[in-house]
């Protein structure tokens, strides 16, 4: 894709020093020379690792969140949940705010993130990728944050143990899928790379991919007051 | 020697993309080439946003640990449990690994995280020099570490599903949890909001050379 032996200049994003980033070979970061912070991160496949990751991470992660949790049975009365189930007992007993929080983190954000991540990678195989995938990008990394998988699975394992105190509880099918996914989702992130998308997406000001390495010009007018 | 960052050069870093361009003007950095979002040189309004975070947080912080966020019905009789009496019958039940995870995710963090940011802000406002290095880690410690709080929101939610056998047994939240839950979201808003630029920039100067 990029020519070889292309510097780039870059601004750091935690204190905005300008510094040149060589290009670097696979598996190799650069990181800032004033703060530290990584800058550019090489991998070595961006696209197809990521790509079948999330896929994989897509499937189980429908399975979590249709099979049961954990069972309960206490003096021959069983019980069991799923996920959604958590958030609606939550909505059910009056917590209505807490259970639209848990499920934007437990079920929306990580499904939205999966699916924005999936769509921007199909697209982003052949370039130039259209704009729109530049858009569900954005909202792959503002999900992110919010995907909260593998803090929910230590609440489960927490929830687990608490109530063996009271009964019987046995983890099901959900509670595994749940510890794959916290597996696959921090290696689909390590293996992603946002820049390497960035590059192969049509550019907002002229229909095509303009060559790297210049320092090109803001557009003036705000595309969002422009028709 | 003042090091040279893209806010002397006249230029800007896009937020989104993370694409180097030239400010259109001083006053409207204009929108990036590449993928169209508004340029800022600076996050617009950090340390007002970052604070009026801070504050709503640390006021639903109170509530948080002194309202029950679980209470137990067994054959009639209720029982209700603040985040810290969760943390005791952990204890108390002979799990103490579990009780200082417990612990820790939930009135350590937020109140760390909470002295944290306002530690940062203040810092920034007084113009420090000093420790930019460990400041901006600890930026991003607070970051990283911000969503483990929410630890005992999944904790009362799993618990109060599944232990649902009356008359025999139940579990219901309490009021707590839902000031518990804001503290974790407000914060977490509150660090993505905070830019760490602003601890670097009291020792340059952010205005572009006209030489
Ligand atoms: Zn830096
Ligand atoms: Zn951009």
């Amino acid at each position: 894709m990029t020519g070889a032996g292309h510097a780039e200049t870059l601004a750091c994003p935690d204190c905005d020093l300008l510094q040149v980033v060589p290009e670097l070979p696979p598996g190799v970061k650069a990181s800032c020379a004033r703060c530290g912070r990584t800058l550019v991160t090489q991998t070595a496949d961006s696209i197809e690792r990521p790509l079948a990751l999330s896929i994989a991470a897509l499937l189980v992660l429908i399975l979590a969140n249709t099979a049961p949790l954990m069972g309960l049975s206490v003096v021959g009365q069983q019980a069991s949940t799923t996920i959604v189930g958590g958030a609606w007992e939550m909505w059910h007993q009056g917590q209505e705010l807490t259970a639209v929080v848990v499920a934007f983190c437990a079920v929306f954000a990580p499904a939205a993130y999966l699916l924005c991540t999936l769509a921007v990678l199909l697209a982003a195989r052949r370039p130039p990728a259209p704009r729109w995938v530049g858009e569900l990008l954005r909202w792959a990394e503002a999900m992110q944050p919010w995907s909260m998988v593998e803090v929910m699975m230590l609440g489960i394992l927490v929830a687990l143990i608490k109530i063996a105190e009271l009964a019987v509880v046995e983890p099901d099918i959900g509670m595994y899928a749940v510890g794959v996914l916290m597996l696959l989702i921090p290696a689909i992130q390590s293996s992603f790379d946002p820049e390497a998308i960035w590059k192969r997406v049509t550019w907002a000001d002229d229909e095509s991919l303009p060559p790297d390495g210049a320092v090109q010009a803001a557009g003036t007018p705000d595309p969002r007051s422009a028709p | 020697m003042t090091p040279t960052t893209a806010a002397r050069a006249g230029l800007v870093s896009c937020g989104t993309c993370g694409l180097l361009a030239q400010q259109a003007s001083g006053v409207a950095p204009g929108h990036c080439p590449r993928c169209g979002a508004r340029l800022a040189s600076r996050r617009r309004g950090s340390l007002e946003t970052t604070w009026a975070l801070v504050i709503a947080a640390a006021i639903c912080y109170i509530p948080a640990n002194l309202l029950p966020v679980l209470g137990t019905t067994t054959l009639g009789s209720t029982e209700y449990d603040t985040i810290m009496g969760g943390v005791v019958f952990l204890y108390t039940s002979g799990s103490w690994p579990l009780a200082l995870i417990v612990l820790i995710a939930s009135v350590m963090v937020p109140l760390g995280k909470l002295l944290a940011l306002v530690y940062l802000l203040i810092t920034v406002q007084r113009g420090s020099i000093a420790g930019n290095r460990e400041r901006t880690r600890l930026y991003h410690l607070v970051e990283f570490i911000g969503r483990w709080s929410m630890l005992d929101v999944f904790v009362d939610t799993f618990t109060v599903a599944l232990v649902q056998l009356s008359p025999l047994m139940s579990v219901q939240p309490g009021a707590g949890v839902v000031f518990f839950a804001a503290v974790v979201v407000l914060t977490m808003i509150a660090a993505a909001s905070f830019d760490p630029r602003l601890i670097w920039d009291a020792a340059t100067t952010t205005e572009p050379d006209i030489a």
